[in-house]
């Protein structure tokens, strides 16, 4: 074990020559982002001098803290143009994801026992409907376009009078398309079911208006907009109202669908990253959407044979997902060990398939097994920009050379022609 | 996931990167693994008259692992008769690497070459 710890250091050091960043680069923006350090001012108060319970009633510490969260909740609401009494904060958007799905499921399963989503949405929204599967609500899990997007008659032929739910996430995290979330509301207002999205990639990133959009449910992530870890928000419309089974019980704080007291500085954290986010959003993306373009031009003006996964145009500023063909994802991020991305490679996860969002859009295996997710964000700078296409250049370039399916490529074999043998 | 030194070595200094000539008589070809799967190598021998492997060349689609499992065995296969390097066992390869238990498909798939680059050189020979 010694040896395998040291070497991770080692070569990583002796690489570096003196005009590169000796840090490593963060490109893995969709993954997590690190707190905005407005944010953590503005959480500082709230640990050691105001600690109040918020739900203490009768005394000023209690106020104290309630205050704070109020004005957290309502930073958090302004965002998304709701109304401060229909946010409840939670731990994050998996407990918003589980809440919001299983909790309007069960609250109006005598009526209604069916629920729709799409196959590329987040493992905690899949995962939360296959337990409602074994509780006896039928799923429909809906297929996408090659270009990773909703078709909206396949969505329309799947609503059956027994539907209560439509769950779409607003933005993928692994291609960062974004779904016509406005029409799919339209569609769910029309035929009297409600509409929840995963905001996780989205919120604070585009534009969203629960109202414009008819959204019904709406989960929001703390750590993906430079907030804290650990909160997070559920949107839940009052009118029309949605009524929900909370998860967890006890003492009945957030009008009772989520029993806890809540994190007053993790609250206040969220609500300043809101507020940020609200007004830098516009200015951000243009300056995100430079850099990636900068950053996709220089890749592709210097390798041949890169593909997009998902569509470029409805995609947020801060994401790009590319196959580089030949060279497999684990391997080439080795080659890059000073640029943190993430792999769509069976290889980088306990589990031996390829990206499963990858596969939905219809990307073969080999190519899936080539991806690479890189996230750009607020801190992300031009110069980072730069050196990390020069590196993924120089290690794609490398290990093509090395690579007997570019070898074959360049020779004219099509790859696809010969048998392989699964192993 | 960290990585042993010897398979950050084999991955940033590769051994014998390169291709024979396939059609030429003394030159054993094997290629395995699957793109789909996420790992692909080829092993190339070339084999003196006496049946001694007097060198050997590797391309190789796949991770780190995958890598310097191949690289290794080009090492190793140099100098040994068919016989010898076709007993090289997966085991060997993944010891002397410090592979990971998730890793160790990597060392079977390098055996796999090397037992496929020998039955291609012998199948050339039989005639």
């Amino acid at each position: 074990m010694n040896d395998m710890t040291m070497a991770v250091r080692k070569p990583a050091d002796s690489t570096v020559r003196s005009n590169e960043p000796r840090k490593p680069i963060y490109l893995d923006y969709q993954a997590t982002t690190p707190m905005d350090p407005r944010v953590l001012d503005a959480m500082m108060p709230y640990f050691i001098e105001k600690f109040g319970n918020p739900h203490s009633r009768n005394h000023p510490h209690g106020w104290e803290a309630e205050e704070a969260v109020e004005k957290a909740r309502k930073q958090v609401a302004e965002l998304i143009g709701a109304d401060e009494r229909e946010i409840v904060f939670t731990s994050g958007a998996t407990e918003s994801n589980n809440l919001a799905i299983a909790g309007v499921a069960r609250f109006y399963k005598d009526r209604k026992n069916h629920i729709i989503t799409v196959v590329t949405e987040h493992k905690c929204v899949l995962d939360t409907c296959r337990h409602l599967e074994q509780e006896g609500f039928e799923v429909t899990y809906l297929p996408v376009k090659p270009d990773g997007l909703l078709d909206l008659e396949v969505l329309k032929q799947a609503i059956t009078p027994k539907t209560v739910l439509v769950s779409v996430m607003a933005v993928n995290n692994e291609i960062g398309v974004i779904q016509p979330i406005k029409e799919i509301g339209k569609i769910c207002r029309e035929r009297g079911v409600f509409f929840h999205t995963d905001a996780a990639q989205a919120y604070g990133k585009i534009p969203l208006d629960v109202n414009e959009m008819n959204i019904d449910l709406m989960s929001i992530s703390g750590h993906k907009i430079y907030g804290p870890k650990g909160i997070g928000a559920l949107f839940v419309r009052r009118k029309p109202r949605v009524r929900m089974i909370a998860l967890i019980h006890g003492g009945g704080q957030e009008r009772g669908f989520r029993s806890g007291t809540l994190p007053t500085p993790l609250c206040v954290g969220l609500g300043e990253a809101a507020a940020i986010a609200k007004r830098e959003m516009a200015q951000e993306a243009e300056r995100l959407t430079k850099l990636r373009d900068r950053f996709y031009e220089s890749i592709k003006a210097r390798l041949p044979e890169v593909y997009l996964n998902g569509d470029l145009g409805n995609r947020i500023p801060g994401n790009l997902n590319i196959s580089f063909a030949y060279v497999e994802g684990e391997g080439l991020m080795m080659g890059i060990k000073d640029l943190s991305v993430s792999s769509g490679s069976a290889c980088t996860s306990a589990s031996l398939e390829p990206s499963y969002v990858l596969r939905a859009l219809g990307v073969e295996e080999d190519l899936a097994h080539t991806s690479l997710r890189i996230g750009f964000g607020r801190f992300t700078t031009e110069s980072e920009v730069d050196y990390a296409a020069d590196r993924i250049v120089e290690a794609v370039q490398k290990l093509r050379a090395m690579s007997p399916l570019w070898e074959m490529a360049q020779d004219g074999i099509d790859i696809k022609s010969i048998k392989w043998a699964a192993h | 996931m960290a990585y042993s030194d010897k398979v950050v070595d084999h991955y940033e200094h590769p051994r014998n990167v390169g291709s024979f000539d396939k059609n030429e008589a003394g030159v054993g070809t094997g290629l395995v693994g699957a793109p789909a799967c996420g790992d692909v190598m080829k092993l190339q021998i070339k084999v003196s008259p006496e049946g001694i492997i007097e060198d050997a060349k590797f391309k190789t689609f796949g991770c780190g692992s995958a890598i310097a499992s191949s690289s290794l065995v080009t090492e190793w296969v140099k100098g040994k008769s068919l016989d010898e390097a076709a007993s090289i066992k997966n085991t060997e390869i993944a010891q002397h690497l410090a592979l990971p238990p998730v890793k160790i498909h990597c060392s079977v798939l390098a055996e796999d070459a090397i037992k496929a680059a020998v039955a291609d050189y012998r199948k050339k020979h039989q005639a």
